[in-house]
């Protein structure tokens, strides 16, 4: 309908029940986030073979539910920018999966126990003496330099998300609107500082796997996962939200379908730029650029290969594609949980081909695999970040009570 | 002469809005709204169907993919077979962005000529441009048209309800 009813009673604006589910996420979440990381850490530290397994296993996990709360950074930024109406209502959401982040500069603590067995290549000063490109490389990549960018990337990463929070907690107060002014000029720094950082993570923490093997365009790789990932888990987020009905009128089909048209579309960028890094390759047909894909393309991951561009663009490209399927809550709940799945299928073949690769030629049991420790680590690490999402919720009302634009957002409608 | 059938006039959006349920839930099926803006929920108001035209783009778009691939294939493995940079002949991942495109382009021709024709467009001319008062559908005014073809139509008693719904002028158009 046209915009009458443009205002908000203070006494309508929802607060998470205690009785809610989200509500017992932190000790839930918590303590089984705990008993699994203890138990892939009491199982994995041994042998130097179960040792690489746990490292990357945490690794993937580790950069899954990164790429989550990375995602919800981007696009509460993404608002700002665009002064957009109709998402205010779910903004709270994309803040508190931002303001998540300062538990992943905890999380990373593994990967620098791990960063010997991971990035054991050009780690190894006596390999790296002996090894033309990677001494061509040494002035990047060496560990001085890695844990300088790591602290560069958890610092703009921590900043923004916990500016763009206390911004928008502190207007839910004062009702200040210079703060979404201020806030929206900010956005446009923040989404270049957040493509800068993002990419050079990528390069880090996954390209760096293989350092002799380079993609300059593994950044918007990376990117388009945490996107999609974060509009997938956003997806389910909605639906849930819907049904428990914490929301009440501020969150409707038509928020539900807006997070579903973009969960479709960023599937469709995912596979754009993961076809475009792909082509690019396969043209140019240069050894030491296919080795990624010969990797990928050759014993058991040949399958997963091909079950990601299916599971990952064509089934739900044309799932997602009608209307219907993405107003309905099982349609859009099944989206988004299969996108989920399809997100750790991504993150799991672009890590894993790297375990022990040497030993990969001589024994067929090194190929694809899936790993007790790969699900500890997943829902460790999972655990953890709904602890933290669920106390984010917890901690402010469920909408941004008086941001200028609420009432435009509730009363939303698609055309 | 024959009768197109009724023209009604309104002066607000909420007014043409509420008529339009009204019109809607007496049971009539050939009429249509006229306002010179959007108006949000009036097709809920109007009980419009969804259209059909996703169905006619969908069927476009995987027509003009399949007809971009089948060329390729035939050109590189058929007609005129070369081996280019040492890949097979038929190397789908080159044919990728052709079929892609081939596929936009048939899907936005079959949405532009598909909106056309369920729009019944174009024509030359339309009985409701008879009407004088009908110029400020695209300036102010906001109108409610209800067709003689309608099995409901009857001259008086829906000139009737459309006073009824608060219409401030209702007028008879010629076919």
């Amino acid at each position: 309908m046209s915009h009458h009813a443009h205002t908000i009673d203070a006494g309508s604006i929802p607060r998470l029940p205690a009785s809610s589910l989200f509500a017992k996420l932190p000790i839930i979440g918590g303590l089984v986030g705990l008993g699994a990381l203890g138990a892939a850490l009491a199982t994995g530290m041994g042998a130097a073979e179960t040792r690489q397994q746990l490292w990357h296993s945490y690794l993937v996990a580790y950069l899954y539910w990164l790429s989550i709360a990375l995602g919800g950074l981007f696009f509460t930024l993404v608002q700002y920018a665009t002064r957009a109406g109709w998402s205010i209502a779910l903004r709270r959401v994309f803040e508190n999966v931002a303001a998540t982040l300062p538990l992943f500069l905890v999380l990373f603590i593994p990967v620098i126990l791990g960063m010997h067995d991971l990035y054991h290549h050009w780690l190894d000063h006596d390999v790296v003496a002996n090894d033309p490109i990677l001494l061509a490389k040494a002035p990047y990549l060496n560990e001085k330099f890695f844990f300088i960018r790591a602290a560069i990337y958890f610092a703009v990463w921590i900043g923004l998300a916990l500016m763009f929070y206390r911004g928008s907690v502190a207007q839910d107060q004062t009702g200040d609107r210079t703060i979404t002014r201020r806030l929206n000029g900010l956005s446009f720094v923040g989404i270049a500082l957040f493509a800068l950082t993002t990419t050079f993570a990528a390069f880090d923490w996954i390209m760096s796997l293989d350092p002799h093997w380079f993609s300059t365009m593994y950044g918007v790789y990376f990117f388009a996962g945490c996107v999609v990932g974060f509009f997938a888990f956003l997806s389910v987020i909605t639906v849930l939200m819907r049904q428990a009905g914490h929301f009440g009128r501020f969150l409707t089909e038509e928020h539900q379908h807006d997070a579903g048209k973009l969960l479709f579309a960023f599937c469709v960028f995912w596979t754009y730029i993961s076809f475009s890094q792909y082509f690019l390759i396969w043209y140019g047909d240069m050894p030491e650029e296919t080795i990624f894909y010969r990797l990928r393309q050759t014993a058991t991951w040949q399958p997963v290969s091909t079950f990601l561009v299916a599971g990952h663009f064509f089934v739900p490209f044309f799932f997602l594609m009608s209307r219907h399927v993405k107003r309905h809550r099982f349609g859009l709940l099944g989206g988004g949980l299969w996108i989920m799945l399809m997100h750790y299928v991504d993150l799991h073949w672009q890590v894993m081909p790297n375990i022990n690769s040497e030993a990969m030629r001589h024994h067929a049991g090194h190929g694809f695999h899936l790993h007790l420790l790969d699900g500890l680590t997943f829902v460790g690490v999972g655990g953890l970040f709904l602890a933290a999402f669920g106390m984010m919720l917890g901690r402010s009302t469920l909408v941004p009570a008086r941001d200028p634009r609420l009432a435009e957002s509730a009363a939303f409608q698609n055309a | 002469m024959k009768d197109f059938g009724l023209l009604a006039e309104f002066t607000t959006t909420s007014g043409v809005y509420h008529a339009c349920e009204k019109v809607r839930d007496a049971g009539y099926t050939v009429w249509d709204a006229h306002t010179p803006f959007p108006v949000h929920g009036l097709d809920q108001a109007m009980g419009l169907k969804r259209s059909h035209l996703p169905w006619v783009i969908l069927v476009m778009g995987l027509t003009g993919s399949s007809l971009a691939m089948l060329l390729q294939w035939w050109v590189s493995v058929e007609a005129y077979p070369i081996i280019y940079a040492g890949k097979p002949y038929f190397s789908w991942q080159a044919f990728v962005p052709v079929t892609f495109e081939v596929g936009v382009l048939f899907a936005a021709l079959g949405a532009v000529f598909g909106m056309l024709h369920f729009n019944r467009l174009p024509r030359h001319n339309h009985p409701l441009f008879q009407s004088k008062r009908f110029e400020r559908a695209s300036d102010d005014r906001f109108f409610i048209s209800i067709e003689a073809t309608d099995p409901k139509y009857h001259p008086e008693q829906t000139a009737e309800l459309l006073r009824a719904c608060g219409a401030v002028a209702v007028e008879r158009v010629e076919a």
